[in-house]
């Protein structure tokens, strides 16, 4: 095997922030490769939500006192770091929701009930996760647009063949695309959709939940209208989300979630609603967890992306070629340099459910099931799949221990 | 090797591999299928009853999914063969556990019940048996 490229990344000392991974599970010592569903998070990211609540914790934006301002500063901080770390053009055209979900949501919602209709189509691809998958197929069909798919190849990578033909089965009006798919870590051709779509009149919605945390993200780069990701797959804790907008299209639209913070007046006749981003922000949002998206997003980028996309290289190359050494293993998706650290594999003869079973055993967790993806699945022909995902703190030796493990599941089940 | 890996291997495995009760069964009185969301298993069961209409006289299935999920429907079609169709949709989950005898978390208690739940929609589909609200989720199905 080709000796693996020196990176960067001081896998050691950055293990050390991560107080889980003295855990034992099963007596062993967890070797967590679950990252693509939701990373582990720095002390640096608990200390300063801690540091936070007891410090400058109130609501947000309306109080006048000391407290209120500090939490607002806070905040309002967060939304600066989202849009530094996307490169979007204003703070004002910055989100915070949920989650991804949410995100993707709130376009679906707002911007579709608003533009689509018969003879419209909404594109996305067949290997979607749910999350920007079935709001466009639900509001499609409300709205009686066509809801068309770019099917994906052998590897697991768009067939943009197939446009010419969607192009002629109506009006393009929205093209949905994840940037790196959670199920087989694709590495998506956004830009080229994003012209196209463009090309023909049409929106461009990226979500970059699994893509956020492992490679430069620069929404202006990407050409696209529309960018979703959460904080839960960064370092950060879950409950919050970003959503970015271009400002023309965000000023247009109605209000996804009605109440306090989104308006400007209230009166018996009638609602106006409050400037971006506040008209998309109704209720009390997750303050705390915005203010620590913000202080992993610091972390993330201190330990540097360009170390953290090279390590995750090695990392998944390591792994495709150990995994591939198993007889009856199949790994899905492209080769290790057209994506990030994700390996979706299947065992021959033996669920995913019982892979994963067995492998906690030995103190590894790995997901099992369809991960969100079902059209994906049944495009593969698999009902679901074990999948290994790492990140900035994954060790080869962790690979070491999943392969042992799965020698193990197929001594297990004679396999 | 640990007691659990050694029953997982003894009893789950045998019948996993060895299914009971496997395949569909032709002019069936009850059929029902389930999913179980969360990992994407799947199972179909057919239920033949007896000249009096209310025993159980043959139960087949068919499905995918995890050594759990399968095994256990396989014993269930084992411990309901011969009795009533009445009885069948009062049977506790939990006798159905300890047939399968080894602890499960919760996610793979999901699994392990899924054919039971499949075998009481189908019940009470062709026989009107209550089903208890626990099940009721198995039957709906709505869709855009």
């Amino acid at each position: 095997m080709a000796v693996s490229p020196a990176t960067t990344l001081d896998t050691e000392r950055l293990r050390a922030d991560f107080a889980v991974f003295d855990e034992l599970v099963n007596g062993k010592p967890v070797a967590y490769l679950d990252s693509a569903s939701s990373t582990q998070k720095p002390r640096q990211v608990l200390d300063a939500m801690r540091e936070f609540y007891e410090h400058s914790y109130a609501n947000v934006h309306r109080g006048v006192y000391t407290l209120a301002e500090r939490a607002t500063e806070g905040y309002e901080g967060a939304r600066e770091k989202v849009r530094a770390y996307i490169n979007a053009p204003s703070n004002r055209e910055v989100i915070f929701t949920r989650s991804a979900t949410e995100a993707l949501n709130l376009i679906a919602y707002s911007w579709g009930l608003e533009n689509l209709g018969p003879g419209d189509v909404v594109v996305i691809t067949e290997l979607e996760h749910h999350a920007n998958f079935v709001p466009w197929q639900y509001i499609a069909s409300k709205t009686g647009a066509q809801f068309a798919h770019i099917p994906i190849d052998d590897y697991g990578e768009l067939q943009l063949d197939a446009l010419d033909e969607i192009a002629t089965r109506g009006n393009i009006k929205v093209v949905a695309n994840n940037l790196v798919s959670n199920t087989l870590g694709t590495i998506n051709p956004v830009e080229k959709l994003a012209v196209w779509a463009h090309d023909h009149g049409a929106i461009m919605v990226v979500d970059a939940a699994q893509a956020a945390p492992h490679r430069h993200i620069d929404v202006q780069a990407l050409g696209c209208d529309f960018l979703a990701f959460s904080s839960h797959k960064v370092c950060g804790p879950s409950g919050v989300g970003a959503l970015w907008g271009k400002r023309e299209l965000l000023d247009a639209m109605q209000p996804f979630n009605f109440g306090g913070e989104m308006i400007r007046s209230v009166s018996l006749e009638r609602t106006s609603w409050n400037e971006l981003p506040y008209k998309f922000e109704a209720g009390t949002p997750a303050i705390a967890e915005a203010y620590g998206f913000g202080i992993a997003l610091d972390y993330v980028s201190e330990v540097g992306l360009d170390a953290i996309e090279a390590h995750e290289r090695d990392l998944v190359g390591h792994a495709m070629a150990s995994l591939g050494e198993i007889p009856g293993l199949r790994i899905f998706g492209p080769p290790a340099d057209r994506r990030t650290g994700i390996v979706s594999f299947e065992v021959a003869n033996v669920h995913p459910h019982d892979v994963a079973q067995i492998l906690n055993w030995e103190g590894i967790a790995v997901r099992a099931g369809h991960h969100c993806t079902q059209p994906l699945m049944t495009r593969l022909g698999v009902a679901a799949t074990t999948r290994a995902s790492f990140y900035l703190y994954s060790t080869h030796e962790e690979i070491d221990r999943l392969v042992a493990g799965l020698l193990k599941v197929k001594e297990t089940f004679g396999a | 090797m640990s007691e659990l890996e050694q029953m997982y291997r003894e009893v789950i495995l045998d019948h996993y591999k060895n299914p009971r009760g496997h395949g569909a069964i032709e002019g069936a009185h009850a059929h029902a299928e389930g999913q179980n969301p969360l990992c994407g298993d799947e199972v179909s069961i057919f239920v033949r009853f007896g000249d009096d209409g209310e025993t159980i006289d043959d139960v087949g299935f068919e499905g995918r999914g995890c050594a759990i999920s399968q095994a256990a429907t396989s014993m269930l079609t084992e411990m309901v063969k011969g009795r009533k169709a009445a009885d069948v949709a009062a049977l506790p989950k939990e006798d159905l556990l300890e047939e399968i005898g080894i602890p499960l978390t919760p996610i793979r208690l999901k699994c392990a019940i899924l054919g039971l739940g499949v075998l009481k929609v189908a019940l009470h589909r062709a026989k009107g048996t209550p089903l208890p609200a626990e099940w009721q989720g198995l039957a709906d199905d709505l869709t855009i």
